[in-house]
């Protein structure tokens, strides 16, 4: 079966600019977003104790809510988790509590006002200080991840490249963030585990519609930049649509099937691959032509006894 | 026509078989186990076995097997509720010389297992148990060695005659003051040629000459890493008597250790164990006075009031004769003599040297051994959250000296059998060398970890579903290929994983069921590019050929970047995001090799000897 019988011939660069308005719309609203809401983040990055609990029988969240009260665990938020039987129990850094048994106590406690037994499926408490290194080197782990794509990109490639391809992992990472910010979905480990892998995947698609773009450039003689990038996107549409589709099934059967624990893990990467998809296309390749690249820039540097442009386009 | 050499088509058939038999055992499901090892005298033998399956017998647990493995004794039951029975009734047996632990135990048939073919461990959030980080309080263990350093230097000063007034220990610094600046200056030589670890520093504006000493940076390097090494030696030790089939404990940075203990459930015990932050000492006892006296105020100098267990005064000479880091085993006996309860104790060759100096002039007198607890405290000061350790002395013996000790001595005057095998088993864990603060926990219940497991098993299968009937739909001929290369692909990253024991976690799944969809997008692209070479017209062949090479270097481009991203992650991610990051990476490694190569052989096979074939694509 064939998406696409005939070789398509969208205008997408001719939407360039409502795309461009459109992306800098939903930046603007992630960051303003982030700024005044902020991220929900986990104890994985605030430090705190978390504690799933199963009863046999359905949960009584106001008991709960109740028995914690008068035990001095003022702060402490209840709320359901996947099914009625499991309570999942949040409880900030408590000042003057040893903070690595607070967990005990409290399943104790519980324990203490209910009949049957209560299975304890997982217990987390972070420490401060872990949480605030976890958030550094987080930021760090992006920043390193970047620069290091900034780097291979460049030598590979060309710098208006690289800085195209920055600028939609930057787009990407920023609208999905945006997104956990305005609906305030919990931001913990594994959310930023995703984010990571989606500068990947995002990046990956971006490589394959540069590799075109560099491609159609050097085979193509007559044509203005916006044509021949219009042109390569056309080439690589239905790879780009196929492996989206792919790997969209994949996650989302992460998301449906894969447990409560990694629910946010699958939110982040669905979003990560639709915006990550939509960016390749119109935030990279914009932003290459928004700098004028030319078919000047990306032929290879003469060399005293000639150079050779590989079959498929690729400078070696 | 487009022939792989046959060299090319056997070597991928050879990877594909030694795939196939390292991810085998992972099909086997483990039986739950009971592990039983040697402690000190315990010996794992014939007799044991018999021991052991007569107990079960009595008490009507089923077994499925009992068997010896590297010096081991491994019980297999067919379900976790006889397990856990006879855990029960083993624990009730009081086999004391044995560590009994809860284990999974693998089901490799034993022609794999010649191969050395073994199953992927389970991470914690699979099998269940508790993670935890630990922090060393550094502070504390420098304070610690500054206290051992003014007892040197102590000691110096008499030896040299040098007059100084009383050494003040402040968080970092010792500050001594000096009867007059040639005592100060002979002391400032004398230190600096003797003890090449401390920063002496002087202080001129001070109406008494003194000195300020402080740790060389070298010198707190090294506190570090003894402090680390030793409290992990400790941890080690402790879990040993915990019980628990193989536990983690490992150094995690400058001053972290991870402990993973699996398949425990009591995180309160565990956590309580770990965490005592027990010391000994051993002390000289102040029998000259009256330990009251001391109670109601009057402490004499030179001494320091400590209380026994039922809270009794106590009175102690200030200094430290031994510590109980110097103690290199502790075993409860009876003495010879008396036939009471006693530890006989051996310590390495610098304890002996202090025991054998503190104790030959003192032969008849009480010595005391003071086990100390400390607790961290955090304290608000000034707005800023500042952790001490309190010490919580506690006298658990007085006995007399009876000779000059050494190496090996015996303390005496213990109450009963019970509490000479306690101090002994303490004595021999070993204190740790700095208070210790669980700064992280992770503990997964069973229920949540077997959930784990079939959610994670099912997610993949579903999503490895969905791939399979969409290239099929899609490429047709071709899209079966490259499912069968997907396949393989599965197949190799288990084989890879489970050849190098690494530890499959959740976040691995997530990295596996990724690299499936992104697995396909190598496909996708040569795939792509073959129906565009034909859509221009080119010939079957000419457009197989011309698919692979073109599609190639865009393959390898987005993959590598793709690893750099996973690099990234594995350098600064801890355990979770690290087996996602490691599963990503063998996942992009092995999907370059099966979708490309695998592909292009099964590709050959069917059409490459034609000349016109009709492609299925």
């Amino acid at each position: 079966m064939q998406l696409l019988k005939e070789q398509p011939h969208f205008n997408f660069m001719g939407k360039r600019k409502i795309a461009a308005l459109f992306s800098i719309i939903l930046v603007i609203i992630s960051l303003a977003s982030l700024v005044m809401k902020g991220l929900s983040f986990g104890i994985d990055f605030t430090g705190g104790t978390i504690i799933e609990i199963a009863y046999q029988e359905e949960a009584d969240i106001n008991k709960i809510k109740a028995t914690l009260e008068n035990k001095g665990y003022q702060e402490s938020i209840v709320q359901t988790f996947g099914s009625i039987h499991d309570v999942l129990i949040r409880l900030p850094i408590i000042e003057g509590k040893d903070k690595a048994k607070l967990s005990n106590e409290v399943v104790a406690a519980l324990q203490a006002v209910h009949d049957t037994p209560i299975d304890v499926r997982r217990a987390e408490f972070v420490g401060p200080q872990v949480g605030d290194e976890l958030t550094e080197q987080g930021g760090l782990a992006m920043l390193y991840a970047l620069i290091g794509i900034l780097i291979y990109v460049s030598l590979r490639f060309e710098y208006r490249f690289a800085i195209g391809s920055v600028v939609a992992l930057i787009h990407d990472v920023t609208i999905t963030l945006g997104v956990f910010s305005v609906f305030q979905i919990e931001f913990d480990l594994t959310v930023l585990a995703a984010l990571l892998a989606i500068i990947g995947y995002s990046l990956n698609d971006t490589i394959v519609v540069f590799d075109r773009i560099r491609e159609t450039f050097l085979r193509q003689r007559k044509g203005s930049p916006v044509e021949i990038v219009n042109q390569a996107l056309n080439d690589t549409l239905s790879r780009t649509l196929m492996t989206s589709v792919t790997t969209l099934l994949v996650v989302i059967s992460l998301f449906i099937f894969g447990g409560e624990v990694i629910h946010d893990f699958s939110i982040a990467l669905l979003l990560g691959i639709v915006i990550g998809t939509y960016s390749s296309i119109y935030i990279a390749s914009n932003t290459v032509l928004a700098m004028g690249v030319s078919k000047a820039d990306l032929l290879p540097p003469v060399r005293p006894e000639g150079h050779e442009i590989g079959e498929d386009g690729s400078q070696v | 026509m487009n022939q792989y050499p046959k060299w090319k088509n056997i070597l991928i058939i050879a990877l594909i078989v030694i795939g196939g038999i390292y991810a085998l055992p992972n099909l086997y499901k483990s039986d739950d186990a009971i592990q039983i090892t040697a402690k000190r005298q315990g010996k794992v033998d014939l007799d044991l076995v018999a021991k052991v399956e007569q107990i079960l017998k009595t008490k009507t647990v089923d077994y499925k097997q009992a068997e010896l493995e590297n010096g081991q004794l491994i019980i297999r039951f067919s379900d976790e509720e006889s397990q856990l029975k006879a855990q029960e009734a083993l624990n009730v047996a009081k086999l004391d010389d044995y560590t009994i632990a809860l284990n999974l135990a693998p089901t490799t048939p034993s022609w794999l297992a010649a191969l050395g073919a073994k199953p992927m461990s389970l991470g914690l959030d699979l099998r269940g148990g508790v993670h935890l980080l630990i922090e060393v309080d550094m502070v504390s263990a420098e304070k610690k060695a500054l206290e051992s350093y003014a007892s040197d230097l102590r000691d110096l000063f008499k030896k040299e005659k040098i007059r100084n007034k009383r050494i003040q220990i402040s968080a970092d610094k010792l500050n001594i003051g000096f009867r007059s600046i040639e005592h100060r200056d002979l002391a400032d030589r004398k230190i600096r040629s003797q003890f090449n670890q401390l920063v002496v520093e002087v202080k001129e504006d001070d109406r008494t000459p003194t000195l300020i000493i402080s740790l060389s940076e070298v010198a707190k390097r090294e506190i570090h890493t003894f402090a680390l090494q030793q409290n992990i030696t400790t941890l080690r030790n402790r879990i040993n008597e915990l019980g628990v089939a193989e536990p983690i404990v490992q150094q995690q940075g400058e001053s972290r250790i991870v402990v993973q203990l699996p398949g425990i459930r009591d995180s309160a015990g565990a956590k309580k164990l770990l965490g005592s932050t027990a010391t000994l000492e051993f002390r000289l006892a102040d029998y000259e006075h009256d330990a009251q006296d001391a109670e109601n105020g009057q402490v004499p100098v030179g001494s320091k009031l400590y209380h026994d267990r039922d809270g009794r005064p106590v009175l102690l000479k200030k200094r430290v004769m031994l510590t109980g880091e110097r103690i290199i085993n502790a075993i409860s006996t009876l003495d010879q003599q008396s036939g009471t309860p006693a530890v006989s104790i051996t310590l390495d060759g610098k304890g002996a040297g202090q025991m054998s100096n503190a104790t030959r002039d003192n032969i008849g007198n009480p010595m005391a051994v003071v086990y100390i607890e400390s607790e961290i405290v955090n304290r608000e000061v000034d707005g800023k959250t500042i952790k001490t350790s309190i010490e919580k002395p506690e006298v658990i013996n007085v006995a007399t000296i009876r000779a000059q000790l050494s190496k090996k001595f015996q303390i005496t005057g213990l109450d009963s059998t019970a509490e000479a095998y306690d101090l002994a088993l303490l004595l021999r864990a070993g204190a740790l060398a700095a208070p210790i603060e669980i700064v992280e926990e992770r503990t997964v219940g069973p229920s949540l970890g077997q959930d784990n497991i079939d959610q994670g098993f099912k997610s993949v299968v579903i999503g490895f579903i969905f791939v399979l009937i969409f290239m099929a739909i899609w490429y047709r001929v071709f899209g079966l290929v490259a499912n069968l290369a997907l396949a393989f692909n599965l197949v190799l990253i288990v084989a890879l994983l489970s050849i190098l024991q690494a530890t499959l976690t959740l976040p691995g799944i997530a990295g596996i069921v990724l690299t499936v969809g992104m697995a396909v997008d190598a496909n996708v692209l040569i795939f792509e590019r073959i129906r565009e070479e034909l859509r221009v017209g080119n010939s079957p062949q000419a457009s197989i050929n011309a698919g692979y090479a073109k599609a190639f270097s865009t393959i390898a481009d987005a993959n590598i970047t793709t690893v750099i991203a996973a690099i990234v992650l594995f350098g600064f991610g801890t355990g979770a995001i690290k087996g996602f990051a490691v599963t990503l990476i063998f996942g992009i490694a092995t999907s370059m090799f099966t979708a490309i190569v695998g592909t292009r052989a099964i590709i050959n096979l069917i059409y490459g000897k034609k000349r016109q074939p009709k492609l299925s694509i």
